[in-house]
């Protein structure tokens, strides 16, 4: 229990102080998975709207394949990253393994599948009469896709949460694919390994405490947007 | 919803493809400079790369990417080319490597030792014993738990030479389990389940703090670990940046270098993690 209390002192301690490593490996993890959320965001609210209005043979396999995705493990991911991303690999020539550029590279595989799947949910849950409806006032095909995706904003702002929260606390692909260095590839998770194994736990515990605050945070800002207006 | 279709994948396509195109050159750096290290956890667990690697990249202007993991595991990325130089602690599978081809020089660094743990109670009575297989088969023997790191690193590989020494075969016994986990976390283990491990004194010293683990055997030549840095053949990999490597070599076996090894810790834990061996040959070690 006083390894905790002492952990959560050192968290604000460091916060406080502003210690540069620590301020550091923070703003890389909030940038990193922030970036790959976007990257995700769009491919998957793009991919989910597609599905959901469109229907083709082999649909129910396409979204059989997205749900499983959202459980996707993030080691497998890291694994299938760092082997393509070998130098001697079919993506070699790029370069960037064990790059910040990688470990976004990976949350975003790891996160599209999320945000694709809550999207196709979203949209299919509308009620079907709006998109003739649209279409009857003389919207065209872009801009009724554009309505349905605003009517689905507050489950699409759930995507966004999931999304960026499965990769912010993700561990096992940024280890691999980043290799944790020092100043340049080292996030908030990778950190908290590598510190647990060092013995220090009461470092180990203040980057927990501050990951989880800033996920607080980021959902707090996410929660406030999507609650601001009543449900219909 | 065809035409939807191929706007909304194009589009999509673009955008990853520009997200992509903006992010990678701005976050790597230029390829020649990089300089990959693979090495065992107890070189970074113990600090010490902490303190040589800033000092190496002001000197040369590298920037070199640590991948700190097992022996084991370091040596197959040398043997892929993923990796430029290695600095490791198993000798016998080092020279394996470097017969078969994969290494281009290995060089002397440092040694320390590994240490024998276990509860203070020693239910095996291993203190008794005088040699280190002689304490491994009292283990064998009492059936007393044994942690092991089962990871290929250097520590395990020493531990499994150790076993063989003894004439025991622990693979799948009851008493002997497996953690596949780092120096570092196997102590912890060992530690909460009062077991007996194999440990690096280096990794020990720095967890010391939190483990109620006692040294139960050492100073026993077998115990000796020694470390070597190793340069991948880039005639295997033409993508292994040899010169890189061999910069780094040089710069491990270099007197400053041997100079600041030889203190480090010494404030911090009382006595040296590592003793600097640069020069020196490998069967003078420990005598």
């Amino acid at each position: 229990m006083d390894l905790i209390i002492e952990g959560v002192k050192q968290a604000l301690y460091l916060l406080f102080t502003l210690d540069r490593e620590v301020i550091g490996i923070t703003l890389l993890s909030l940038q990193i998975s922030g970036t790959a959320t976007l990257i995700s965001l769009f491919i998957g609210i793009t991919a989910g709207t597609l599905v959901a209005l469109t229907r083709f043979p082999g649909r129910q396999l396409v979204v059989s394949l997205i749900n499983t995705g959202m459980g996707l493990p993030p080691v497998v991911v890291g694994l299938f990253v760092t082997i393509f991303l070998w130098r001697n690999g079919p993506f070699g020539f790029l370069e960037i393994l064990y790059t910040p550029a990688a470990i976004i590279l990976a949350q975003a595989v790891i996160a599209t599948p999320i945000v694709t799947g809550i999207t196709l949910a979203a949209i299919q849950h509308l009620p079907a009469n709006l998109r003739l409806q649209i279409l009857a006032l003389g919207a065209t095909r872009a801009q009724m896709i554009w309505i349905l995706v605003k009517e689905a904003r507050l489950p699409l702002l759930a995507a966004v949460m999931a999304g960026f929260g499965g990769v912010i606390s993700e561990v096992g692909a940024s280890i691999m694919v980043g290799g944790n260095i020092k100043g340049y590839s080292r996030v908030l998770t990778t950190a908290t390994v590598m510190e647990t194994g060092r013995g220090n736990f009461d470092i180990a515990i203040a980057l927990s405490v501050i990951l989880m605050l800033l996920a607080f945070c980021i959902n707090a800002i996410l929660t406030q947007i999507q609650q601001r207006e009543r449900p219909r | 919803m065809k035409g939807f279709a191929k706007e909304g994948l194009l589009a999509a396509f673009l955008a990853a493809a520009i997200v992509l195109a903006t992010a990678a050159p701005s976050l790597s750096a230029p390829a020649q400079k990089n300089i990959i290290l693979a090495t065992t956890t107890s070189t970074q667990d113990s600090g010490l790369l902490d303190v040589l690697i800033p000092a190496f990249e002001k000197k040369t202007g590298y920037f070199v990417k640590t991948i700190s993991v097992g022996s084991g595991q370091a040596m197959a990325m040398g043997q892929k080319g993923e990796a430029d130089v290695l600095l490791v602690h198993s000798p016998t599978a080092e020279k394996k490597f470097m017969a078969e081809g994969f290494g281009l020089d290995r060089l002397l660094v440092m040694h320390n030792d590994f240490i024998v743990l276990g509860a203070a109670a020693d239910p095996a009575a291993i203190k008794a014993a005088k040699t280190t297989p002689e304490a491994f088969k009292k283990i064998a023997a009492a059936g007393a738990l044994f942690l092991s790191r089962g990871d290929n690193s250097g520590t395990h590989s020493k531990e499994k030479g150790i076993w063989q020494a003894a004439g025991i075969s622990p693979a799948g016994q009851k008493w002997y389990q497996e953690t596949g986990l780092g120096m570092g976390q196997t102590l912890n283990v060992a530690n909460e389940k009062s077991g007996y491990t194999l440990a690096d004194r280096g990794t020990y010293l720095a967890l010391k703090k939190n483990l109620s683990l006692s040294i139960l055997k050492e100073g026993d030549p077998i115990l000796l670990n020694i470390y070597h840095v190793i340069g991948v053949n880039p005639g295997k990999w033409p993508k292994v940046n040899a010169e890189g490597a061999k910069a780094f070599s040089a710069f491990m076996v270099s007197a400053e270098v041997q100079a600041i090894i030889k203190t480090f810790g010494l404030d911090k834990y009382g006595s040296p993690l590592f003793f600097p061996d640069a020069g020196k040959k490998e069967d003078a070690l420990g005598k």
